[in-house]
């Protein structure tokens, strides 16, 4: 993964897919050129009309848990954002997000306020406003090879078949 | 085999490979199910991935109920695009009406004991009732399987259950997953594996321990399994026809905890807005207004939970004014045999609307929306903020019998105490 830079935008805990964007929402379009203007509308009404491309997600623990969505990860996506750090992720979010290339950084978030430029080399996160640097969770072999790659997509266009895990 | 959990078993089996808890490994999976909330993604997916052919059709399923029937021309549009694709390739498909995917997976003897199932929706952790390693993947994980008939997989630890003891009068499965709700709380088995184990299973029907397994994702579980014995082998008679092997753990296998909970000491308890882990006890919670009951889902959509249901139903004299009572069959086949024992027609009488079997207004992406201010009591196992349509209206979890009894109430009440 190349580094990255940008904005942290804050939530708290256990924030559920549905908050991220609502299956009511997905049942009139799958496009997340669409879905990403419902970003957070039952929870922040304001965040979709306020967040800008490199823009970093930032929550507590048990980030996307509840349903297994995967448009609450592409809708993240649409809207320019390619990392989220929690202190926890949901299992199915955290796997959606491997699997669709956005880089899922598991690190004690509690320290990092909204707004706070955050700068990001693989899983070592620096905080530009505190100067604070967080170590984040390495991801293992495979995972990092799918998100490096983009997501399952570009991975499956060059492969029949998962690399063998050593 | 020594040392190993039941998920580690499965997974070594299914990868080739030792595998041990925090390995990341690729497993061939046995048998997969996609609904109409996740299919149509992993098509997009499938195709761009350059797919052409699903690689083994035969362990591939599709159902239609999360829009059953379809709200909109824009999900009878999934619908189309899913049936086309399913008879192109040879996919089974559960059409609109025949039910929710997780309850017809376990109907129709696609979950196995030692089999490795996942279906693209959360809730596929029910399978693992029927002993076998079951949890909920995404769209593109679903397309993937498409392609190449595997999944890569992180072998989680696990946390072992002990249940001891039997059920009091009064207190169901879905007490002990609010109880374990509220001990492990929404996160607190994240990434791993529960383990269910002890006495107390002898006296869990099949139906109960699906309870359980549904539930352990709301816990942020990825699997929730069950050992073998004479019930597991007595529902898979006449439903697999797939040659099984039970999975138990080795007697020195590795947990990450301990729970133990006696079923004894368990009182009804109900999971408050708008969270599940916020559990208390159907008596602190008593006298909270009620406007709908929900009957239903992939939780509590059972032809047994409506027997009890229909139960304390009778013994109050119906639904009071006023409480509008949805009734919604967790498939045909449970439908039918409600309709073939008088349930049916009892339910109607007492004013309830009959939904389609499927996922209904579970996740309000169809059947009845509550209004706004609305206390909604379900059977279900979500009560996030918005889940069932409308964010301004509150979910209350519990029981099937302590949804009738605040159904005959109009508040929230212990089952035991309703009476006419």
């Amino acid at each position: 993964m190349s580094p990255m830079a940008g904005r942290a935008r804050v939530f708290g805990d256990d924030i559920n897919t549905d908050y991220i964007v609502t299956s009511r929402r997905k049942r009139e379009s799958l496009d997340p050129e669409y879905l990403r203007h419902y970003l957070f509308e039952e929870i922040d009404p304001a965040f979709a009309a306020t967040v800008a491309p490199g823009d970093l997600l930032v929550a507590g623990a048990n980030f996307g848990c509840g349903s297994a969505m995967e448009v609450a990860v592409t809708a993240v996506l649409g809207a320019g954002i390619h990392a989220v750090l929690a202190r926890s992720f949901s299992r199915t979010y955290y796997r959606n997000a491997v699997n669709n290339g956005l880089l899922p950084v598991v690190c004690d978030t509690s320290a990092i306020a909204e707004g706070h430029r955050l700068r990001l080399d693989g899983a070592l996160v620096y905080n530009e406003t505190t100067g604070e640097s967080l170590p984040g969770e390495p991801l293992p072999a495979i995972m990092l090879a799918i998100v490096s790659a983009g997501g399952l997509v570009p991975y499956f266009r060059t492969r029949t078949d998962f690399d063998s895990v050593s | 085999m020594a040392g190993k959990t039941i998920t580690e078993q499965i997974l070594s089996g299914k990868s080739g490979r030792n595998a041990k808890a925090g390995d990341v490994v690729v497993c061939t999976v046995d048998s997969a199910m996609g609904t109409d909330g996740s299919v149509p993604m992993a098509l997009d997916y499938f195709q761009a991935m350059g797919g052409t052919r699903v690689s083994d059709p035969s362990r591939l399923v599709f159902a239609l109920d999360h829009y059953a029937p379809p709200p909109t021309r824009a999900t009878a549009l999934l619908h189309q695009r899913m049936r086309d694709f399913a008879r192109d390739q040879g996919v089974a498909l559960w059409d609109t009406g025949e039910g929710i995917g997780h309850q017809l997976m376990v109907e129709s003897g696609r979950a196995w004991p030692g089999a490795l199932v996942v279906g693209a929706d959360s809730h596929a952790v029910t399978y693992g009732a029927l002993n076998c390693f079951a949890t909920g993947i995404g769209s593109s994980d679903l397309a993937a399987i498409m392609k190449c008939g595997r999944i890569w997989l992180r072998v989680p630890e696990s946390i072992r259950v002990e249940l001891t003891g039997v059920l009091p009068n009064g207190v169901y499965a879905k007490d002990i997953a609010l109880a374990l709700a509220r001990e492990l709380g929404a996160d607190g088995a994240a990434y791993q594996a529960i383990e269910f184990t002890g006495s107390g299973l002898d006296s869990l029907e099949l139906e109960d321990r699906l309870v359980l397994s549904n539930l352990s994702v709301e816990m942020g579980a990825k699997n929730g399994v069950f050992p073998f014995d004479a019930r597991t082998a007595g529902w898979l008679r006449g439903r697999t026809r797939n040659s099984y092997s039970p999975v138990s753990s080795g007697a020195d296998a590795r947990y990450a905890r301990h729970v133990h909970i006696a079923l004894d000491s368990l009182v009804p308890l109900v999971a408050l807005p708008h969270r599940v882990d916020r559990v208390t006890t159907l008596e602190d919670a008593a006298a909270t207004p009620v406007h709908m009951v929900y009957l239903g889902t992939c939780t509590g959509g059972r032809v047994r939970d409506f027997h009890q249901a229909l139960a304390v139903l009778h013994a109050g004299g119906g639904p009071a004014p006023g409480v509008q009572l949805v009734v919604t069959p967790a498939s045909r086949t449970e439908l039918e045999t409600l309709a073939r024992d008088g349930s049916l027609a009892e339910f109607i009488a007492m004013g309830a609307v009959i939904g389609t079997p499927g996922c209904g207004s579970c996740c309000g992406t169809c059947g009845t929306i509550p209004g706004d201010g609305v206390n909604v009591i379900s059977t279900a196992n979500r009560n996030f903020k918005g889940r069932m349509g409308n964010s301004h209206a509150a979910i209350y979890l519990a029981s099937p019998a302590a949804c009738a009894a605040a159904a005959v109430r109009g508040a929230i009440a212990d089952p035991r105490e309703v009476t006419p």
